[in-house]
C-alpha cells in the first residue's frame, strides 16, 4: 500500500477520535444543571482550606526514571528492525544484536549500582 | 480517491471509532458483576434483568451531573485531557484486526504494533495533563506517580512484544496472526506472554498497580477535580483500554482469530467463526485481569518501580536474548522458523521441535529467575514472619 492509502484513514481516525469523546461532553453540557457558587468551585483538599502553593516541587527521582526510560526506549526502537529481519539473517546478526543489548544491560546494572533506581 | 470512496472510508472510520466506547458499556456490567461475585455478593441486579441496564443508568447519571470546574484550573488542558484519554483508545482500534478478513480491520498498517504502542502512550500524556491542570496538590502528585509508572512499564511491554514480532518477522498485526496458523506463539514464548500481561495491567492502571485511582490514598489521584461526563470518559476509556490490551494479547500470543475451521478471507461462516474465537480468547484475558484485580492488594509506589526496573526489565531482556539465541541455533540446525517460511503454511507438527526448544529455553529462564530471586524472597518472607511473630 502506498503512503496515501495507508495513512489517510489514520488521519480520519485522528479527526474522529478528537471529535467523538467531545460529543458526550457536549450532550452533558446541554443536559446538566449549572449552579456554580464560590464554595463549590474551591480546590479540593479533604474539606479544609488549601495550604501552600499548589504546584509542588518536582521530585528529582522522576526525572532520573525518565532518563533511564529514555535509554531503554531508544534501545527498543533500534531492536525493532533487528527483530523483524531476524529470521532471514545469519548467526552474526544475533551476536551483533546481543552486543548491543549487552551494552545497554550494562547501563542498567550501572544505574542499579549507583542507586539511580531507588524511589527515595 | 472519489467522493463516494471517501464517504465510505469516513463511515468505516466512524464505525470503528464508536466500537470501543460501545464496548465499554457491557464491560462495566461484567466488571461489577464479577467483582461482586468474587466478594460473595450479588452486584447490580435491580436495574433491568440481572442488572444489565445498569451501565446505561450509570451513563445517564454521569451525563446529567453538574460539571464543576474548579477555579484556577487551566481550562483548555483541563477539558482536553479526558478527550485525549479516550482518543488514545479509539486510535488503537484503527490497527487491530477483528476477524479473518481484510475488511475487518481499520487499516492494516505495516507498522501496526509500533503504531499501537505509540498511540497507547497518548493516554500517559492525558493523565499528566489532567493532573497538572487541576490546580490541586493531590492531583499533581497522583499524576507524577502515575506517569512514572506508565512510562516505566512500557519498557518490558515492548521488549516482550518484540518476541512475536521476531517470530513472525513483521509488525503488522494481521501478519502476526496469519503466521500463527501452525502453532500459537504462547507455546513458543509463555514467559513473554506473562511479562506482557503484567506490563499491560500496569500500563492501564489496573490492580495491583492501580495507584492511578488509589481510592483510599491520594483520594482518586489525578481525576479528583473531574465530575460528570469528563470523569465518565476517563472511566470508559480505562475499560476500553483494558479490553484492547486483552485483544492485543489474544492477537499476539493466542493466535487472534485462528482456530479450527477458519481461513483468511474465507466464506462468511469462517469469518464469523474467527470473530467468535477471537472474542473468546480476548474475554479470557479480560476475565483474568478482573480476577487479578479483585484478589490482590495494591502495591506501593516504590515496590512498583523496583518491580519494574529490578525484576521485569532484566527478565524481559534475558528472555529476548534467550529466545533470539534459540531461534538462531534452530535456524542454523535446520529445523527452525526460517526453514518453514512462510509460517502461515507450516503445520503444527513441523513447528513442534522448534516450539519444544523455545519452551525449554523459557523454562530455563524461569528456573534462573526462581533460583536468583527465590532465595532473596524467602529470606524476606522469613524476616517479615519473624517480626510479626515477635510482636
Amino acid at each position: 500500500m502506498n503512503i496515501l492509502t495507508e495513512w489517510t484513514p489514520i488521519g480520519l481516525f485522528f479527526i474522529i477520535a478528537a471529535v467523538l469523546p467531545a460529543a458526550p461532553i457536549l450532550v452533558a453540557q446541554l443536559l446538566n444543571p449549572s449552579k456554580p457558587n464560590d464554595i463549590k468551585l474551591q480546590t479540593y483538599e479533604c474539606g479544609v482550606e488549601t495550604v501552600g502553593d499548589t504546584w509542588v516541587q518536582f521530585k528529582v527521582q522522576y526525572y532520573i526514571y525518565g532518563i533511564v526510560f529514555l535509554v531503554f526506549d531508544v534501545e527498543m526502537i533500534f531492536l525493532i528492525p533487528w527483530a523483524i529481519a531476524f529470521n532471514e539473517l545469519d548467526m552474526f546478526a544475533f551476536w551483533a544484536g546481543f552486543l548491543f543489548i549487552f551494552l545497554l544491560t550494562d547501563a542498567l546494572v550501572y544505574a542499579w549500582r549507583k542507586n539511580a533506581l531507588e524511589w527515595e | 480517491m472519489t467522493a463516494l470512496e471517501f464517504l465510505g472510508l469516513l463511515l468505516i472510520v466512524a464505525g470503528f471509532s464508536t466500537l470501543p466506547l460501545l464496548l465499554a458499556v457491557p464491560l462495566i456490567w461484567v466488571e461489577r458483576k464479577v467483582a461482586a461475585r468474587i466478594q460473595d455478593r450479588f452486584g447490580p441486579n435491580r436495574v433491568g434483568p440481572y442488572g444489565l441496564i445498569q451501565p446505561i443508568a450509570d451513563a445517564i447519571k454521569l451525563i446529567t451531573k453538574e460539571d464543576i470546574t474548579p477555579a484556577g484550573t487551566d481550562k483548555f488542558v483541563y477539558n482536553l485531557a479526558p478527550i485525549l484519554s479516550v482518543a488514545s483508545v479509539v486510535l488503537m482500534w484503527a490497527a487491530i484486526p477483528l476477524g479473518p478478513n481484510q475488511s475487518l480491520i481499520g487499516v492494516d498498517l505495516e507498522i501496526g504494533v509500533l503504531y499501537i504502542i505509540a498511540v497507547a502512550s497518548l493516554g500517559t500524556l492525558a493523565v499528566m495533563m489532567a493532573g497538572w491542570s487541576s490546580n490541586n496538590k493531590y492531583a499533581l502528585l497522583g499524576a507524577f506517580r502515575v506517569v512514572a509508572q506508565l512510562v516505566s512499564y512500557e519498557v518490558p511491554l515492548v521488549l516482550s512484544l518484540l518476541i512475536p514480532v521476531l517470530f513472525a518477522g513483521s509488525l503488522s498485526l494481521q501478519d502476526i496472526i496469519i503466521a500463527q496458523h501452525g502453532m500459537w506463539f504462547i507455546l513458543m514464548a509463555p514467559l513473554a506472554m506473562l511479562i506482557f500481561f503484567v506490563s499491560a495491567q500496569a500500563e492501564t492502571g489496573r490492580a495491583p498497580f492501580d495507584l492511578l485511582e488509589a481510592e483510599s490514598e491520594l483520594v482518586a489521584g489525578f481525576n479528583i477535580e473531574y465530575s460528570g461526563m469528563k470523569f465518565g470518559l476517563f472511566f470508559a476509556g480505562e475499560f476500553a483500554h483494558v479490553a484492547t490490551n486483552g485483544f492485543l494479547i489474544a492477537h499476539l500470543f493466542l493466535g487472534g482469530w485462528q482456530g479450527p475451521g477458519v481461513t483468511f478471507n474465507g466464506p462468511w461462516w469462517s469469518t464469523l467463526l474467527g470473530i467468535f474465537y477471537f472474542v473468546l480468547k480476548a474475554s479470557i484475558f479480560y476475565f483474568m485481569s478482573l480476577l487479578l484485580r479483585n484478589s490482590v492488594p495494591r502495591v506501593r509506589i516504590d515496590q512498583l518501580m523496583d518491580f519494574n526496573w529490578k525484576f521485569l526489565v532484566p527478565i524481559s531482556i534475558g528472555n529476548l536474548v534467550m529466545t533470539a539465541f534459540l531461534v538462531m541455533i534452530t535456524n542454523a540446525a535446520g529445523f527452525g522458523l526460517a526453514s518453514y517460511q512462510p509460517l502461515s503454511e507450516a503445520t503444527f507438527f513441523e513447528l513442534l521441535p522448534v516450539t519444544l526448544v523455545l519452551f525449554l529455553g523459557n523454562v530455563v529462564v524461569l528456573a534462573v529467575i526462581v533460583g536468583t530471586f527465590g532465595r532473596q524472597l524467602r529470606e524476606e518472607r522469613l524476616t517479615v514472619e519473624a517480626v510479626a511473630a515477635g510482636d
